[in-house]
């Protein structure tokens, strides 16, 4: 199976992968940790394989050094991600989710950049039970986090509801065929009982192996001509191609990723490039075969080279596309054309197919709560009770309250204006189109704020825009607090990455269509340099702009940064 | 023993020369010269006047200079007044025996002559733990007839608890019932009790030494010998550096327990684990200025604050030197008594006991001036009837040999409303919200033998500490640490909330990894739907629990008395019960004779 002309670069394993190879299939003693009463923390070694069961352990870092005084260990807790393709969640299951994140959780919940709810603030022995109830919703945490295939992406799209429809099943037989075979989960938070391996029993993970992946692995699947889950962003990308208002099959793109270190140029990010064309059906068949060549040639000596990216810019696109051939057993199809208008969302209502209304609701941030007069939460738990078509978490952190008939839109539409609940039409398009990663206090990566600071930033940079008759100027801006880009601010008109407490990197130039990376402007610098810099620069936009230019390409055209053409060019 | 002109017959030439040949004397010698001198004695049979009188006649009665003291102490007071007597009587020529109630073998109690008695009262009226055996065995049937027995009780309390100095009262009456005749009157001590049981003592001393040949010259100030060795002392405080003072639960606890760290350095206090600390600490100054304003005096008038005459400030000595947080019955009938008001007479009439004691329950002395107003002349009379502030006793949560010239507390601060109006324990609440560090607290070490780590560092200890009770197990474990004991531990840790409540939790974690620790168990009753509490962790255990009791464990229980001692109590015996296969009498005696062998010890408040 092994191919000679290409080999994974030598090395020894990182200490991640010794501890998978320990783990008897993701199981190392997280039983047992997990039942200890002394600290609400579980050993590293543990907290790394936590990671494939949809978790991992965090504190509060508010209080990091406040409670170190005080002879109390970290304020530990998990986040916990479900795997939920596509992002679809039925009313039950949301209101499973909601109940859970006021039960055990911190109280809101978290809307991810992939589409799914994302739990803060769970304490360790209620981290059983809190899985049980998501396991009896009919949805799980499994491989939400790890080192394997993570959640699934699919576009929303809401008018083009056939096509969401067998779209979205795609990603989910996706997301199930490429789960990981172990019995761990299962026996640790379910109470399955343990089947004595028996040598037959041994080949417990076809797919992946004892040493799963060398990194996680992102798949979406984009519908032109929106990219609103950025293709270009994934491992391995399928974009839908629909002729005659049928679904004739999917370009694949391979070796995207956001992920970067701060000051090593040999980490960056890439964008996936297409190599060919399969039919639908071929979806799992291609999948499974990147995978084992990443399983086989990816980097399992150091971690932050070990993505898929780099394995394809390692070997070069045509041989990694040879050798997929090679191990489908056929050849993929020549890719065919498509075009994508942009990365966003489309806020309000819409309607579809078979007079079905589907509403995008504007989640700044991604987080549902009550707060002060806003009560996004109680409001979407009211909608839940009364819904009959499901909701749609997008790749931008916002919710599609779908599949309403017209009958039952009457009744939503109270309910939304009851709580005040709305597409964001009163903000500035910029707001609507922002992302942030949660970052402080809980991430234990991040070096700077970003969902409980972007909103703030906003606030002022909206006064620029107005000065500068902006406001329905839609322009992507994320900001991310550390360079593994959870909010994808390369793919941002405006990109931030944390560099230390208030202080940032600024990127500009990526594509409104996600489909060029940005470039650092300038480094290292806080909120009044920011703004200075902002003011002059969308003061030029709006004055020097070509009819329809987005501001991404704005800034490349009037020579103020340099096109990034690969990701393997972002640094220079 | 140093013969002097006071507490011997002899004359100063006669001392002197007798205190340096009787040091160099064998054993054997002296029995040799004892025999000679006797036989000399009675061979002369003169019936002179200088002959030694070792025996004095009183009323034809033959009086014993044989004194056994028995001590009951929880807190130490006890015991030290009991050193304190022994020692005094010594001075005196007395042949001391002294003990606490379970170590004293209760068939000496026949053959006893002069029985002196210090005790305290716990709780509601309860006997302290050291004294619960003893004070069965004298109130059951096998008690003997005690004709012939003199007897005096120094009976400690709290005049705010409803049976004050129960338990010394319960002793006096029943030693009078059994035969003794009192040699002085019982006295009954409030929380200052220094002068009240100087009193007695010397009482005592008149007593037993009356008709005997210079008894009256022997009473006089032989000064206590006890705390001598420093000169600081509970009527003498240390003035200690407040280094730090951290409140120890998280954000968002319904509890503020502060960890305080004093200096000990230059005071030459020593303590051991299981030892107390004594601080006198100040009133809220809000408080006295709102006492202050309902009373018609001027607060910079000058009083008399002490018998010794010392002067103060009138607002200055309601902040120093009173107590006016808690309203004691005696309080109010001095009171009633100075003021005439006619509604406090009322109150005071037989047959309202219930309405008085449900009055002075979670009320103070401004809500007292408030309802009946003040009392007295003056401010000096005003004062006069209000007790001395009182020292509060914390169990030390730290090692000398780990913090050599420190000390460290656990203080859980109090406050709760009543009658409408917020409530602040007066020395935890200047703790949490007043000191800072820097500020001078005064302090004295109270030590407390009741409660001591096994003499054998390789016994396994079992510790229950729920709360503050956690105090004296820190001291425990850091002291283990130093000393490398080999023993192993086991830690029963309880509070509200893990992530806020778990206190000292990182050094628990630490001594677990290290193995100081052997084993910890907690319980957060308030995590989960179910309360879950030290008890119930035991119960889950108690086949290991037996275990370790059957290999020699010695169990300390610290913290709250009402409901957790007696619930730990009762689990142990439950546990005993079960794992021994005993009956429950017999699970009562295994726990007794643990008691009685000192593995079994508490510190409950």
């Amino acid at each position: 199976m092994v191919n000679p002309l290409l080999k994974a670069p030598a090395g020894p394993p990182s200490d991640v992968e010794q501890i998978k190879e320990r783990s008897d299939y993701l199981r190392g003693t997280l039983g047992k940790v997990m039942q200890d009463r002394i600290s609400a923390g579980i050993p590293d070694d543990d907290n790394r394989l936590m990671k494939h069961h949809g978790s991992y352990l965090q504190d509060d870092r508010d209080l990091r050094n406040e409670r170190q005084k005080q002879k109390l260990e970290p304020a530990y807790q998990f986040m916990l991600r479900v795997r939920m393709a596509g992002g679809v969640a039925q009313p039950s299951q949301w209101l499973v989710m909601d109940d859970l994140a006021q039960k055990y959780g911190n109280g809101t919940l978290k809307l991810t950049t992939r589409q799914t709810f994302q739990m803060h603030g769970i304490l360790k022995w209620n981290m059983k039970k809190t899985i049980q109830e998501i396991h009896a919703s009919m949805l799980d945490t499994i491989a939400a986090c790890g080192d394997v295939n993570r959640n699934v992406m699919c576009n929303s799209i809401p008018f083009q509801s056939e096509i969401h429809s067998e779209v979205y099943e795609w990603s989910k037989k996706l997301s199930d065929y490429l789960l990981p075979r172990t019995r761990a989960y299962h026996e640790i938070w379910l109470d399955e009982e343990k089947v004595v391996a028996t040598p037959e029993l041994e080949e417990v993970e076809p797919m992946y192996g004892k040493l799963y992946l060398p990194r996680k692995f992102k798949i979406g699947i984009a519908v032109p001509p929106s990219n609103d889950i950025d293709v270009y962003s994934q491992d391995l990308g399928f974009i839908a191609i629909v002729e005659n208002g049928k679904l004739v099959g999917f370009n694949v793109a391979i070796g995207g990723g956001m992920g970067m270190t701060h000051g090593d140029k040999a980490t960056y990010p890439q964008l996936a490039k297409v190599i060919g064309f399969c039919q639908p059906d071929k979806i799992l068949d291609v999948a499974e075969k990147i995978i084992t060549i990443q399983r086989d040639y990816g980097n399992r000596s150091v971690r932050k080279n070990a993505r898929f990216k780099y394995t394809v810019d390692r070997l070069g696109l045509e041989p990694v596309k040879a050798e997929l051939e090679n191990r489908l057993g056929w050849k993929l199809g020549e890719a065919r054309t498509y075009h994508f208008d942009n990365n966003g969302d489309r806020y309000g209502w819409v309607k579809g197919m078979q007079g079905k209304w589907h509403f995008t609701l504007f989640v700044e941030g991604g987080r549902i709560a009550d707060i002060n007069d806003y009560k996004l939460m109680t409001g979407l738990r009211e909608i839940a009770k009364i819904h009959t078509g499901d909701f749609r978490l997008t790749a931008n952190q916002n919710l599609i309250i779908a599949d309403v008939s017209s009958q039952e839109k009457e009744k939503i539409i109270e309910l939304l204006e009851t709580y005040g609940l709305t597409d964001g039409a009163h903000h500035s398009a910029l707001r609507r189109s922002s992302i942030a990663c949660v970052a402080l206090p809980t991430c234990g990566l991040a070096m700077a704020e970003a969902e409980r600071y972007l909103p703030v930033l906003i606030d002022k940079i909206e006064a620029i825009v107005d000065e500068n008759g902006l406001r329905n100027e839609e322009i992507t801006i994320r900001m991310t607090g550390c360079p593994n880009g959870c909010a994808r601010h390369a793919l941002g008109e405006i990109g931030f990455i944390g560099k230390a407490p208030g202080k940032y990197n600024m990127y500009l130039g990526a594509a409104f269509d996600g489909s060029r990376l940005s470039k650092m402007y300038r480094e290292n610098i806080g909120e009044e340099e920011i703004l200075k810099e902002l003011r002059v620069l969308l003061s030029r936009y709006a004055k020097e702009r070509q009819q329809g230019e987005h501001f991404g390409d704005f800034v490349i055209n009037a020579g103020i940064v340099k096109e990034v053409t690969d990701g393997t060019n972002f640094h220079d | 023993m140093q013969l002097q002109v006071s507490n011997s017959p002899f004359n100063q030439e006669q001392a002197e020369l007798l205190n340096s040949l009787l040091p160099s004397l064998t054993e054997t010698q002296k029995i040799w010269l004892s025999g000679y001198l006797t036989a000399s004695l009675s061979v002369s049979n003169t019936s002179s006047a200088d002959a030694p009188v070792l025996e004095a006649q009183s009323g034809g009665k033959t009086i014993s200079k044989e004194v056994t003291i028995l001590y009951g102490s929880q807190t130490g007071n006890a015991q030290g007044l009991a050193e304190n007597a022994a020692s005094k009587l010594e001075g005196n020529g007395f042949q001391v025996t002294i003990s606490s109630m379970s170590d004293f073998k209760v068939n000496n109690l026949k053959k006893t002559e002069n029985l002196l008695i210090a005790v305290s009262t716990h709780g509601e009226g309860d006997p302290p733990d050291n004294t619960l055996s003893f004070h069965e065995y004298l109130h059951g049937r096998r008690a003997p007839s005690l004709e012939g027995l003199r007897y005096s009780v120094l009976a400690l309390g709290d005049s705010s608890y409803e049976f004050f100095c129960e338990t010394g009262k319960q002793f006096d009456k029943r030693l009078e019932e059994l035969g003794g005749t009192r040699l002085f009157p019982r006295m009954d001590c409030d929380l200052d009790y220094d002068e009240p049981a100087s009193e007695w003592l010397e009482g005592v001393i008149s007593s037993l030494s009356e008709g005997q040949v210079s008894s009256a010259a022997a009473v006089p100030e032989a000064k206590a010998s006890v705390g001598e060795k420093t000169s600081y002392s509970r009527t003498n405080p240390f003035k200690a550096e407040v280094l730090e003072n951290i409140n120890l639960n998280g954000r968002g606890s319904n509890k503020e327990t502060h960890h305080l760290e004093l200096s000990l350095e230059g005071s030459g206090l020593t303590f051991e684990p299981g030892d107390s600390l004594g601080i006198y600490p100040k009133n809220d100054s809000d408080l006295v200025d709102m006492l202050l304003m309902e009373l018609d005096w001027d607060p910079e008038e000058t009083v008399k604050v002490n018998k010794q005459g010392e002067l103060r400030q009138f607002r200055e000595s309601l902040i120093s030197d009173f107590e006016i947080t808690v309203l004691t019955k005696s309080l109010i009938e001095q009171a009633a008594q100075l003021s005439g008001n006619e509604d406090l007479k009322e109150l005071l009439k037989p047959g309202n006991e219930e309405r008085l004691k449900e009055y002075r329950e979670g009320r103070d002395l401004l809500d007292f001036v408030r309802d009946f107003g003040s009392w007295g002349e003056s401010a000096q009379e005003f004062v006069s009837i209000l007790r001395k502030m009182p020292a509060r006793l914390y169990s030390i949560a730290s090692s000398l040999s780990a913090y050599p010239d420190e000390v460290h507390l656990t203080i859980g601060a109090v406050r709760y409303e009543s009658h409408g109006r917020e409530r602040k324990g007066v020395c935890s609440i200047l703790c949490a919200d007043r000191l800072q560090p820097g500020d001078l607290l005064p302090i004295y070490i109270q030590h407390n033998q009741n409660f001591k780590q096994p003499k054998n560092p390789d016994t396994p200890i079992i510790m229950v500490g729920p709360g503050t009770g956690i105090a004296p197990f820190r001291s425990f474990i850091q002291d283990r640490e130093e000393s490398e004991a080999k023993g192993k531990t086991w830690l029963f840790f309880g509070d509200q909330h893990f992530v806020t409540d778990f206190l000292y939790q990182t050094e628990w974690q630490k001594w677990l990894k290290t193995g100081v620790l052997t084993k910890m168990d907690v319980a957060f009753s308030r995590d989960t739907d179910e309360k879950v509490y030290v008890q119930d962790r035991m119960r889950e255990q108690s086949g290991e629990l037996y275990e370790w009791l059957q290999k020699g464990a010695a169990v300390y229980i610290c913290g709250d008395e009402k409901n957790m001692a007696h619930d730990v109590h009762n689990t142990l015996i439950e546990i005993i019960e079960k794992e021994g296969n005993m009956s429950h009498a017999d699970a009562q005696a295994y726990l007794e004779d643990m008691q009685q062998n000192k593995r079994y010890q508490r510190d409950v408040y």
